[in-house]
């Protein structure tokens, strides 16, 4: 029995974490955008342009940490475009965020072409289980070097959420539009800064897909990784810390599959992909009621009116 | 560039001794006038993506060079209407009387629908199992074996692997796919009859983040060579050689990738098929519907061995190869039993590689671990 | 001028404007690559609507964005904001493809509607679905949709290629074909498929239910206004999960269509992001079904050009993606300028409403 059990859950514990290291950025960004008020569908477009542009950048600059800056910088921009865009009168934020999906990955595919083929410099992993004696522990413990530097934005994120002046603006905002204007706030200045500011932070899930794992560029490497954050944040109740956990509930789902297949069991394999969305669903169903919004939800949020 | 110029002669001899049939028919020899034509490719995802798309691709740059021949070419083409209107676009916009599909999802029918509507066009498809009672005769497929070269990487593979595992990366449990499995692991086993591939399916053609979260999944597992039948080899190749395993190419040729890992790979060479297909077209000579070679014929070969490789395997490969291109080494042969121990082929039965049975195989041999 | 006329003169004139942005913008994006802009801007023309080809290219592009469409706009006129069309549109291909497990179908075109009727039921169940979680469990719409589509396509995949998988599907996994007696064929003298027609039926009925029927007009109260809806007792949930199940029905029928007019089976390449594309659609026709017929139609357009584009000047597959981000950013974005629009000398000092 162990010779199954204890092989597949360091493989899913290594998995969480290589496959969660995206999840846990782009909900961050997602979390951050939304406490603001405002959704933004399209961080799966940040996602691409931005694991495009940390290649690009990379490879032409020969450092990869000028490639995470460039990521951040494209996932700001593009999010930029979706923030600014959506304070204008009469703009539908759902609607401009799958038009900025749509010109992010265009923008990606376009521009990444002659990208798909070279190699860029990857992020080196930080080797925490060198001193083990079993490779497998070792495998699993060479960590993505971003997912220590998400694990600190999510601490940093909930403590300024909940304890800041600037986080209370933000949650003010996200709240009620009326109150913060009271407060002589621009509530569109505050959410196209959140909006911008979650772009820059998803952008660090781009650079970590296509610098880190699987560390190479191209036009499916996304495959709607960004729009799985939305679940994400609904699963997390808007939490950073809870994002974390969800992150790697989500990154372990994914590694589950190829794990169990590696010790021969199989079969199925489509319906293991399955399984974060009905999980998500299931506790929508169960924790919704028809009287009031879902625990947690910013009230401004136009998903949740 | 000598051995990928193409010469008619060699290559009916080639195909004709490794018994490729060409239903259309015995060509008549002779020089005839060479008519200038425009040709259309069709990719299903990117040129380069270092695997099946670039494999054609390359053979398609070599193509461009020829005087008299045109090529339009469309990428990122989906199996949808979408390429029906593709095929149909290079048709009537640019002029296009032969084209090539090189989609497997291309074929049936999308391919056969325009080809109903466009009997002056000429159409050749890669990997169909085109029939005369089912499909038009403007139509035709070409295909290679490709599964030598995958039995060759076993050979290798079998040599290299200390844990005696090994790993296989797929996207479908389909009939080309199983058939480079099992080939594979014959190819391990004929070295040491202890080793035993483990097999991963995907579920689709080209998902990075599932390949490489596979090939850490099997690394885990103590598997120590790789190789894989998914469009885009890349993720596969780095991610093995980033965890220090070694790896065995497929569709092109990866070593560029990961020079300390790359093995060797079976690779398609699909500029003498092409021609083959492109010379009857312009000289009026009948469509050559079915078109299969192996190493004989020149449609597919193997990288050139990684520095690593010890000279006894390469001896051992070599042989096989040799035997191969003599057209006396059969990969499946009798009594061969599938991993449920069914008996699958009976004993003193063999299958040579032109036997179309092989082209629908449904099941996975002894020594693999893994399910349909 | 009446004020009327102005706002529909207003509807038309900003997405038009927006457009002609797009393809300015896009003209120095390519020029920017070294693409001369002139012969770009040709070739897009003749590729969406240079000649006779093109026209039916461009047609049989638009025809399933039509029914995909529909199941955003129809829920968006009660209100809600459905996005999950692809999984409708799965479903839908599904329950074609699956019928002749279930039953005999008749080799006739009864059959053919047969088939027809059960991708349009399959379609408005996920859509009725959807619309039953929000309203008696307050799930949002937006979201179920997208994570509803998500299983469905997973589903679907393990569907097609296991347990319903034909085994004479050698090297593609999928159904076992439709029988040539139920497919669907092309119009007659067109090289476009029945689906067109259907799509511009549906379009046009559903904006006469809208504008002409009690219950069209009900809907659009509750989406409206739910306050007064509910003040004056119309059956609010009754309402909004109609609506849903008939957006659901629509793109359930278009993948009702991919499989018996394109692709004779349901497998993997049926799911192309048809149902995606419908979304930008109808935001672009603002929810409005007749305006989606032309939209469907400029979109289809870029998708042929596309291919052109690629062929004759070589550039990346992707271009018109970036083509039709550009577009839709800006049209989206000249919301901003409705009510704007006066006419000289007059109304200066009116303030919009």
């Amino acid at each position: 029995m162990n010779d199954i059990v204890l092989p597949v859950l360091w493989a899913v514990l290594g998995g969480a974490i290589r496959v969660g290291t995206p999840f846990l950025f782009v909900s961050l960004g997602e979390c951050l955008t939304e406490q603001s008020g405002r959704i933004n569908l399209g961080l799966e477009g940040v996602l691409v342009l931005s694991s495009m542009a940390a290649f690009g950048g990379a490879y032409l600059s020969g450092s990869p940490w000028i490639g995470v800056m460039a990521a951040m910088l494209a996932g700001a921009l593009l999010a930029g475009v979706h923030g600014v865009l959506c304070g204008l009168r009469r703009v539908n934020d759902i609607a401009m965020g799958i038009a900025v999906m749509m010109l992010g990955t265009g923008l990606a595919f376009y521009l990444g072409k002659p990208l798909i083929q070279p190699q860029a410099p990857t992020l080196a992993p930080i080797m925490l289980g060198s001193t083990s004696s079993s490779a497998q522990l070792q495998a699993a413990l060479s960590i993505n070097p971003l997912f220590p530097l998400g694990v600190l934005i999510a601490l940093a994120l909930a403590w300024l959420l909940a304890n800041t002046r600037w986080g209370l603006i933000v949650r003010m905002v996200g709240d009620s539009a009326d109150a913060a204007r009271a407060q002589g706030l621009s509530v569109n200045r505050v959410r196209t800064l959140a909006t911008m500011a979650g772009g820059a932070i998803a952008g660090l899930g781009g650079a970590s897909l296509s610098l880190f794992y699987p560390g190479s560029w191209n036009e499916l490497l996304s495959s709607g990784q960004g729009l799985i954050a939305i679940a994400l944040v609904i699963f997390a109740r808007w939490r950073p810390l809870a994002c974390l956990w969800a992150s790697l509930l989500f990154g372990g789902a994914g590694a589950l599959g190829p794990a169990l297949q590696s010790v021969g069991i199989n079969g199925a394999y489509y319906l293991f992909n399955a399984v974060p969305y009905a999980l998500t669903l299931l506790i929508l169903v169960l924790a919704c009621t028809p009287y009031r919004r879902l625990q947690g939800a910013p009230s401004e949020l136009s998903v949740q009116r | 560039m000598e051995h990928k110029q193409w010469n008619r002669r060699q290559w009916i001899q080639g195909t004709g001794a490794a018994g490729a049939s060409l239903l259309a028919g015995a060509w008549p020899l002779g020089a005839q006038a060479q008519s200038p034509i425009t040709i259309g490719v069709i990719y299903v995802g990117p040129r380069d993506d270092y695997g099946y798309n670039q494999a054609h691709a390359e053979a398609t740059a070599e193509l461009k060079k020829v005087p008299g021949i045109k090529v339009v070419e469309e990428e990122n083409v989906p199996e949808t209407q979408a390429v029906q209107k593709t095929m149909q676009g290079m048709i009537s916009q640019d002029g296009a009387t032969l084209l090539f599909p090189t989609s497997f999802g291309y074929f049936d029918p999308h391919m056969i629908a325009i080809a109903g509507k466009n009997p002056n066009v000429r159409f050749s498809h890669c990997g169909g199992l085109w029939t005369a009672a089912k499909h038009p005769a403007n139509t035709g497929s070409y295909f290679g074996y490709i599964d030598e070269g995958q039995y060759l990487n076993g050979v290798i593979a079998g040599h290299m692997s200390k844990s005696k595992k090994i790993g296989f990366i797929a996207a479908k449990p389909i009939p080309q796919v199983l058939q480079n499995i099992n080939a594979f692991t014959l190819g391990a086993r004929s070295v040491d009859p202890k080793i035993t591939t483990t097999v991963i399916f995907t579920g689709d053609w080209s998902m990075p983040v599932k390949e490489a979260e596979a090939t850490n999944s099997l690394a885990d597992q103590g598997v120590d060579v790789f190789t894989m039948h998914v469009d885009g080899p890349k993720v596969v190749v780095e991610t093995a050689a980033k965890r220090g395993k070694f790896v065995c190419g497929y569709h092109a040729n990866q070593s560029k990738l990961a020079p300390a890992a790359y093995l060797t790979g079976a690779e398609w060479n699909w500029t003498s098929a092409m021609n083959a297909i492109i010379d009857a077209a312009r000289t009026g000579k009948p469509h050559p519907n079915f078109i299969r070679g192996g190493l004989k014929a020149g449609f597919i070969k193997t990288s050139p061995y990684g520095s690593m490789v010890p000279e006894a395997a390469r001896k051992n490969a070599d042989a096989v190869k040799a035997k191969m291109i003599a057209g006396q080494f059969d990969i499946f042969t009798g009594e061969l039993k599938d991993n449920t121990g069914k008996i699958v082929i009976p004993k003193g039965q063999a299958f040579k590689q032109t036997a179309i049975e092989l082209e629908s195989m449904n099941y996975l041999v002894e020594g693999v671990i893994g399910k349909i | 001028m009446s004020p009327r006329l102005l706002a529909t003169i207003e509807a038309a004139a900003l997405p038009i404007l927006a457009v002609a942005a797009a393809l300015l913008a896009f003209g120095v994006f390519a020029a920017w690559g070294g693409y001369p802009p002139l012969e770009v801007w040709r070739l897009l023309f003749v590729g969406a609507f240079g000649d006779a080809f093109s026209w039916q290219n461009s047609l049989q592009r638009a025809a399933p964005l039509m029914l995909t469409a529909l199941c955003v706009a129809i829920p968006a006129q009660a209100g809600l904001m459905v996005i999950g069309g692809e999984g409708a549109l799965v479903v839908g291909a599904l329950a074609t493809a699956a019928l002749p497990y279930l039953m005999t179908v008749p080799p006739s075109l009864s059959g053919t509607l047969l088939i027809l009727l059960a991708s349009v039921l399959a379609g408005a169940a996920f859509g009725a679905l959807i619309g039953a979680m929000r309203q008696w469990r307050g799930v949002n719409e937006t979201i179920s949709g997208l994570l509803l589509a998500y299983l469905v396509i997973n589903l679907f995949k393990h569907v097609v290629e296991g347990p319903m998988r034909d085994p004479a599907s050698l090297n593609k996994p999928s159904t076992r074909p439709l029988d040539d007696s139920l497919m669907i064929g092309t119009i007659p003298g067109m090289d476009v498929h029945w689906g067109l027609v259907w799509g511009v039926v549906a379009c046009v009925a559903a904006s006469i239910w809208l504008a002409f029927t009690t219950h069209g007009f009900s809907t659009r109260v509750v989406g409206g206004n739910p306050r007064a809806a509910g003040l004056v007792g119309l059956p609010a949930h009754r309402l909004v999960i109609t609506a849903c199940a008939i957006g659901g029905a629509a793109a359930g029928l278009s993948g009702g269509f991919e499989v018996a007019a394109v692709h004779t089976a349901a497998n993997a390449s049926v799911i192309s992001g048809l149902g995606y594309a419908g979304i930008l659609v109808s935001f672009v026709a603002r929810h409005q079904p007749l305006a989606i017929i032309p939209v469907a139609i400029v979109l289809g357009g870029f998708g042929a050009a596309g291919s052109l584009l690629q062929r004759r000047l070589g550039m990346p597959d992707a271009s018109v993606q970036v083509l039709l981000g550009f577009a839709f950013v800006l049209i989206l974005a000249a919301e901003v300028g409705r009510g704007r629009l006066r006419l000289p000398g007059r109304a200066r000092g009116a303030k919009a409403p």
